[in-house]
Formats: C-alpha cells, sequence, structure tokens
C-alpha cells in the first residue's frame, strides 16, 4: 500500500484565540472563556496561554480560576463566532484536499496524499496551510504531519503554538516511542492505568507489549493499541461531507435552579423529548429504546435505560416512556441539577413494523401527521413558533437561544 | 491607539460580478473618495481585529486598508 501523507490541524486554544484575535485589547492579558454562572455553566471552557501560565485549567470552575489569577478577563462564549471561523478554517484546508474530516470544532484531519504533486510535501503542505491560518483569519494552529491519523494527531500535540511536527516511518520509534502511552489517542483515562499496571507506561513499550496480555486484558481494543503504537493505523480521512450514521439522539439541560417534585420534571423531560423527536424525524430515524441521565445537585448522576416495544419518533411518547423509567426508578433523594433524555437503538423510519392489535393505527397516522406539521411550522417560523403548552412556562430551563450543533469527535473507519 | 470603525461604502459591480468600492463615508459625514484599489486579499486585521476581504486603497494621497467583514465594511481608524 502507497505511504499515505496525513495532517491533523489543531487550532491553538480555540474559543481563547477567536476572543483575542477578534479584540486585540485582551492579547496582552490572562483571557479565559467561561460558561455563564448564571446559567449554572460556570466553568472554564478555553484559556490563553498568559492564563495558562497562572494554572488556569479548561474544566475547572470560575471561582477556582479566579483565585489562581486573580486578573483573569473572563469573557463569555460567542458559539457563532467560533462556528464561523471553525468554518472558514475548513475553507482554507478544501483548497489543498476533499478529504478533511473534522474532530470537534477547533481539529481536522486531512489526507492530502493526491494533492502532493500539485502543492509540495506534507510538510510544505502543513506550512503552507499554517501560514495561510494566521494571515487571513489571525488564529495559529499546529499540524502534525504523518502517515496515519494516530501520528497526525500525536504530532499536532508536540509543538504548540503555530508549528508543525513530522513523523516520518523512519523518525517514529526515536520521536514518539518515549512519549507517555496515554498521550496516543485510542489509550483513554482508564485504559491507560490498567496499562501502567501491567508496567506499560509509554507508547514505546506499549508497541513491544505481549499482544496476548493485551488481547485477554482489553480485548480486540487492545491489540489494536498496540497496532497504532507500531504505526499500523489505517483509518480512513473521510471526506468533508461524509455524515458518520447516527447512533443516538440526545438533548439535556442543566436547570437554571434545582427541580424538587415530579410535577416540574415532567414538562422539562417533554421539552427535552421534544427536541430528541425532531432531530429524529430529520435524520430519519425511529427509536426502539430511551435513556434518562439525571444529575442530582451534589452532582452524583445515574443513567437508566429502557426498550420500547414499537419503534417510536413522536415526541409525546418517548416523553412518556422517559418519565415513567424516572418515575419507577428514582428515588427523590436529593433535588435535580440536571437532566439528559437519549433515543437509542435507533433504526430506520421506513422499516416496516410489526403490527399489534392493542395499537390504534388511526391515532398513529393522526400523531404522524401532526409532527410533521409542526417540523413544517418550525422550519418555517422559528423553533419557538409552536410549542406544547405545558412547555410555555418552564422558567428553569437554561435559555437555548444559542442552540448550535457541533460535530463532535467521530468515529474512525478502517482502509479496507 | 487603533479602533475598529464601521464605515458607509458606496460600491460598484462590474458586469464580471466584481466588487469595487468607490467612496468611503466616514463617522462625521465626510465622504472620501477612494482613488485606486491597489491590491484585494483575504486578511485578518492585526491591529483591530476580525478579518474579511481586505483591500489596500489609496484615498487622499494615502494607502489605507477597506475590510469587507460579511456585510459590513470597516477601517482601522485612530482615536
Amino acid at each position: 500500500m502507497e505511504t499515505r501523507t496525513i495532517l491533523h490541524a489543531d487550532l491553538n486554544n480555540f474559543y481563547a484565540s477567536v476572543e483575542c484575535m477578534l479584540n486585540p485589547e485582551l492579547r496582552s492579558k490572562p483571557v479565559a472563556v467561561c460558561g455563564r454562572v448564571e446559567e449554572r455553566h460556570g466553568i472554564v471552557l478555553a484559556k490563553n496561554y498568559i492564563a495558562k501560565a497562572y494554572g488556569v485549567k479548561t474544566g475547572e470552575s470560575v471561582l477556582e480560576a479566579r483565585f489562581k489569577c486573580p486578573d483573569l478577563v473572563m469573557v463569555p462564549p460567542h458559539y457563532r463566532e467560533y462556528m464561523k471561523y471553525s468554518r472558514l478554517v475548513r475553507e482554507i484546508y478544501m483548497d489543498y484536499t476533499d478529504l478533511v474530516e473534522p474532530y470537534g470544532m477547533d481539529e481536522n484531519w486531512l489526507d492530502v496524499t493526491g494533492s502532493t504533486h500539485l502543492f509540495g510535501d506534507g510538510e510544505t503542505i502543513a506550512n503552507t496551510i499554517r501560514e495561510r491560518v494566521k494571515f487571513e483569519l489571525g488564529l495559529t494552529v499546529s499540524v502534525g504531519v504523518s502517515f496515519n491519523k494516530i501520528f497526525a494527531k500525536l504530532g499536532s500535540d508536540m509543538k504548540k503554538p503555530d508549528a508543525v511536527t513530522c513523523i516520518t516511518p523512519e523518525n517514529f520509534c526515536n520521536k514518539i516511542w518515549g512519549l507517555p502511552a496515554e498521550e496516543m489517542l485510542g489509550v483513554g483515562r482508564s485504559a491507560s492505568r490498567e496499562l501502567k499496571r501491567f508496567g506499560i507506561h509509554t507508547i514505546g513499550q506499549l508497541a513491544q507489549a505481549d499482544e496476548r496480555l493485551l488481547s485477554l486484558r482489553f480485548g480486540i481494543n487492545g491489540l489494536r493499541m498496540k497496532q497504532f503504537a507500531n504505526g499500523e493505523d489505517t483509518s480512513k480521512v473521510m471526506p468533508s461531507d461524509y455524515h458518520f450514521p447516527v447512533k443516538s439522539v440526545g438533548n439535556g439541560t442543566t436547570f437554571l435552579t434545582d427541580l424538587h417534585t415530579e410535577a416540574e420534571v415532567k414538562p422539562m423531560i417533554l421539552a427535552l423529548a421534544d427536541n430528541v423527536a425532531a432531530r429524529l424525524r430529520s435524520a430519519h430515524k425511529k427509536a426502539r429504546g430511551i435513556a434518562l441521565m439525571v444529575r442530582c445537585n451534589d452532582l452524583s448522576w445515574r443513567e437508566w435505560q429502557e426498550k420500547l416495544d414499537h419503534p417510536s419518533q413522536n415526541a409525546g411518547e418517548l416523553a412518556g416512556h422517559a418519565f415513567a423509567v424516572f418515575q419507577q426508578n428514582y428515588p427523590w433523594v436529593k433535588p435535580l441539577r440536571a437532566m439528559a433524555v437519549r433515543a437509542i437503538r435507533l433504526e430506520d423510519e421506513d422499516v416496516t413494523e410489526q403490527l399489534s392489535i392493542f395499537r390504534d393505527g388511526e391515532c398513529l397516522r393522526k400523531m404522524e401527521s401532526v409532527d410533521r406539521t409542526v417540523d413544517e411550522i418550525r422550519s418555517r417560523f422559528g423553533q419557538y413558533a409552536i410549542r406544547s403548552a405545558a412547555t410555555m412556562r418552564l422558567d428553569k430551563l437554561a435559555k437555548t437561544d444559542e442552540e448550535i450543533e457541533l460535530t463532535m469527535p467521530s468515529g474512525m473507519l478502517t482502509l479496507a | 491607539m487603533a479602533q475598529k470603525v464601521y464605515v458607509k461604502v458606496n460600491a460598484d459591480f462590474s458586469e464580471e460580478g466584481e466588487l469595487r468600492p468607490k467612496t468611503i463615508t466616514w463617522v462625521d459625514g465626510r465622504i472620501y473618495e477612494i482613488v485606486r484599489i491597489l491590491h484585494k486579499v483575504r486578511a485578518a486585521s492585526t491591529k483591530v481585529g476580525g478579518c474579511g476581504i481586505r483591500y489596500t486603497v489609496v484615498i487622499d494621497g494615502k494607502e489605507r486598508f477597506l475590510f469587507r467583514e460579511e456585510d459590513r465594511w470597516f477601517v482601522e481608524g485612530r482615536t
């Protein structure tokens, strides 16, 4: 097989960089993009390098960050701007290949194997992209260049900001085998802990580990980790218009104040299920199962699942099942802080359904007709043009006027 | 210190669909003619933030940057 040229481009401190680019006065100050405290999302989402030097970390609370850095400038997130710049950066990538696969909003893989005769080798293309992103958009990007996706990603993490790192079949043993195993994509936190128990600390040790041991402890994933460490990852970079198959559709929210009664919970579940059902219909899917996650006010959480007798994409039906799951399982030991409803076991909506003597077909057809009408009204007049009466007075639901679909980390496909 | 100043722009579209700014109206109402367009490139404004299509134009005998940021125009003003 021909050696591929894969780039992984990672925008440095993306949210914070966009804020500093849009407002140059922030550039010389420690800056953190933080969720809104009043909506109980008061954590650090991103920070610039100056804030990082103070020890400010992504994911910590606003209070902790302020304690470490009293002069920290906190700015609220502007997701529309982040979406805009994410799209503009991708447009630059698309000048070099149509194989641009997003991994979150700020990372992309590019397969430029077919473009090297036009634009130069991988390193040249990476440097051109880096310069263009800086000049045209005022943002910096770190690029890893390698012969597979795993090593390209590793490369983009090695030198930051505004840098290019090349990992070749000739130098990868010297360059990365000494790095901690958990730095490699595919080795999660718990796998890393488990590997350390067997004395496997580095990528090099993982590459040379006993296959039987890995297989016994981690199954197929153990063998995959070893392959990755040896540079044998064959996963493809998918075309930019490729959509990974939908496995579940979920929607969750943190309430503005805690919920204490079932009467408060019911409309919340309906509001969440309404969003899930609409997205199911837009994806032409039906759910055969429902999952409900609740988070208590001490931040502990639980999730329950239920199988549905009939596949559904109707908000009322999904909400009914989710609420029943809640009633059966939640003992009301603590007030609720957050909740999420997820449609699982998805199947295509046109799959023939087994009829039931107890199900009213006429009623089902009417419900589907109502759903279609609701979708049409929303597509023409906006998300809140029509709502269920029970959800009209949800003052505890955090505002969702900036609802944005994000492309979250995708799966990995293996070359045939 | 530089400041982002959004301005009103009078522009022409050529038969080929090319957009050519002709005049800008400053915040005090004065109208300045764009004598020449020297260069056009997608670029970020390092002085005032934001990015767009950057026109290097000659106004009143001096070179200035004029940015088209989506549907609005701005210049790098001084305070």
